[in-house]
């Protein structure tokens, strides 16, 4: 009996205490750089986009929510369409950690309600954003041996050129 | 204005203030437990969110009211009535100030609220039995068994009052109330009542009938839309009657220095309708077993006491 009026007590007391609740409209809650909201596409650093279409954050999404189409535009991959149905989207970030050229990625923003179920699927146009994201300096096809118009193979930074197997020479 | 007007003013302002009251208290309940929870609770429609019950009530008169078909159809229907119904009568004893009330002077008032708290288990019951399925029966028997149990030692812990004021009739319960309050002489009766009045109106910590960690949600599981609404305006209504009776047994009516009688009324009221609500936010519930053993081996022992020791000390006076 007195432990439950104790009990009572201590909980009245809570109401002059401190309250926990973000308002949230009003109020914005703090979302770290590493928040996982909504997916874009970024650009690399040469303003190009950086998909190659993969398919590897297609594969990875664990709610197949991620669709898209490969195609080729002198020796660059591009996706000719990519799709993110936002209303099976979970945040996971798996596609994020699949793509190879930091191509898609996770912000910290999460106010993308909409009042019609269709407007949750996001085309290429809606997800690619002008910037670099995350990672400001990288360019895949810099990097990659792949030749492309411009850059023939032995040209990517920190490439050897290529060594010529009929070759005599050392 | 002529006597029938004011009669009729009387009932039905009661009678609105009472159902707008029971359903403004969801509201008043969710926003204490909310500021006892250390969040805000719903703060949004309307001023302080005081029209959430508005939002609430469009809401569940335009769900589906879903009559099971494994059910007693009309037990099922006229069980949500019933309580509404006796908890709205039991209010009409009930002396709110001087002139307002709508049988404040009837000379069995207690024991018509005793009979209508009696009565209004049958809804619960009905309910559970109604609905024919296993949780609603558990629930409702528990809730028959704890009613009725808690219903004993209800009367006897009031008839420490009514020995004091040589009355039944509730208005003259409070004017015999003039010089003391009977909190002080009937303090054991006093407390007696208000564990029996939670428990009457089965609300935390002793909402066993409705358990939900282990019934779903007791007798009324298999309610929907309106017909639980009704359980849950009777609800809160038992809650504002309880509040209202306390304060009319123990605390002196609408007696007070100062302020208006019914606001005197009002305040030791919604003190109690507050007290209620903090007891669910603290306590949690009791087993089964232990509920029914706290009252019939401490309760009613000691409302038997109570009532012995305040009738020989009347007994004593009366002889001097």
């Amino acid at each position: 009996m007195l432990s439950a009026l104790r009990t009572l007590w201590f909980t009245f007391l809570h109401l002059f205490r401190r309250r926990e609740t973000i308002l949230y409209p009003e109020q914005k809650p703090y979302l770290a750089p590493r928040y996982r909201g909504r997916i874009v596409l970024t650009r690399d650093p040469d303003g190009e986009e950086r998909c190659v279409s993969c398919y590897l954050c297609s594969v990875a999404c664990p709610v197949d929510c991620i669709s898209l189409q490969k195609t080729e535009e002198n020796g660059r991959w591009y996706p000719a369409f990519f799709r993110i149905n936002f209303s099976r989207c979970i945040f996971c970030g798996y596609c994020e950690e699949a793509c190879p050229t930091y191509a898609i990625q996770l912000t910290p923003d999460f106010e993308m309600s909409e009042y019609e179920r269709p407007n949750l699927v996001y085309e290429k146009e809606d997800l690619l954003i002008s910037g670099t994201g995350k990672y400001p300096g990288y360019s895949f096809y810099r990097v990659a041996g792949l030749a492309i118009p411009g850059k023939d193979k032995g040209e990517a930074e920190r490439e050897e050129p290529p060594v010529d197997l009929k070759g005599l020479l050392p | 204005m002529s006597p029938l007007a004011a009669g009729l003013a009387n009932v039905f302002g009661i009678l609105v203030a009472l159902l707008l009251l029971a359903a403004e208290l969801t509201w008043v309940e969710r926003r204490l437990l909310g500021f006892w929870q250390d969040r805000y609770g719903p703060n949004r429609a309307g001023p302080f969110g005081m029209l959430q019950i508005v939002a609430d009530m469009i809401k569940i008169l335009f769900k589906q009211d879903w009559v099971p078909p494994f059910s007693d159809r009309s037990a099922f229907v006229i069980a949500p009535m019933i309580v509404m119904v006796t908890l709205f009568l039991a209010f009409a004893v009930v002396p709110i100030a001087p002139a307002i009330g709508v049988a404040s002077h009837l000379d069995v008032g207690l024991l018509f609220f005793l009979a209508m708290s009696a009565l209004a288990v049958y809804s619960v019951v009905l309910a559970g039995w109604a609905s024919n399925s296993k949780y609603s029966l558990l629930g409702g028997m528990r809730a028959a068994a704890q009613m009725l149990s808690y219903e004993v030692f209800m009367g006897l812990a009031l008839m420490g009052v009514v020995v004091l004021a040589g009355t039944f009739d509730l208005a003259a319960i409070v004017r015999a109330q003039r010089g003391l309050w009977f909190i002080g002489p009937q303090f054991v009766g006093f407390v007696i009542f208000v564990v029996a009045g939670i428990a009457e109106t089965h609300r935390l910590p002793f909402d066993l009938p409705e358990g939900e960690n282990e019934l779903g949600a007791g007798f009324h599981t298999e309610y929907s839309s309106m017909k639980f609404g009704m359980f849950f305006v009777g609800e809160y209504a038992g809650i504002v009657l309880v509040s209202a009776l306390i304060a009319t047994l123990y605390l002196g009516g609408w007696q007070g220095p100062l302020l208006p009688p019914i606001l005197w009324f009002l305040i030791k009221t919604f003190f109690f309708v507050g007290f209620f609500i903090l007891l669910r936010a603290a306590l949690p519930r009791p087993r089964y077993d232990q509920l029914m053993a706290y009252g019939w081996k401490v309760m009613l022992p000691l409302a038997l006491i109570n009532l012995a020791v305040t009738g020989a000390v009347v007994v004593a006076r009366a002889a001097h």
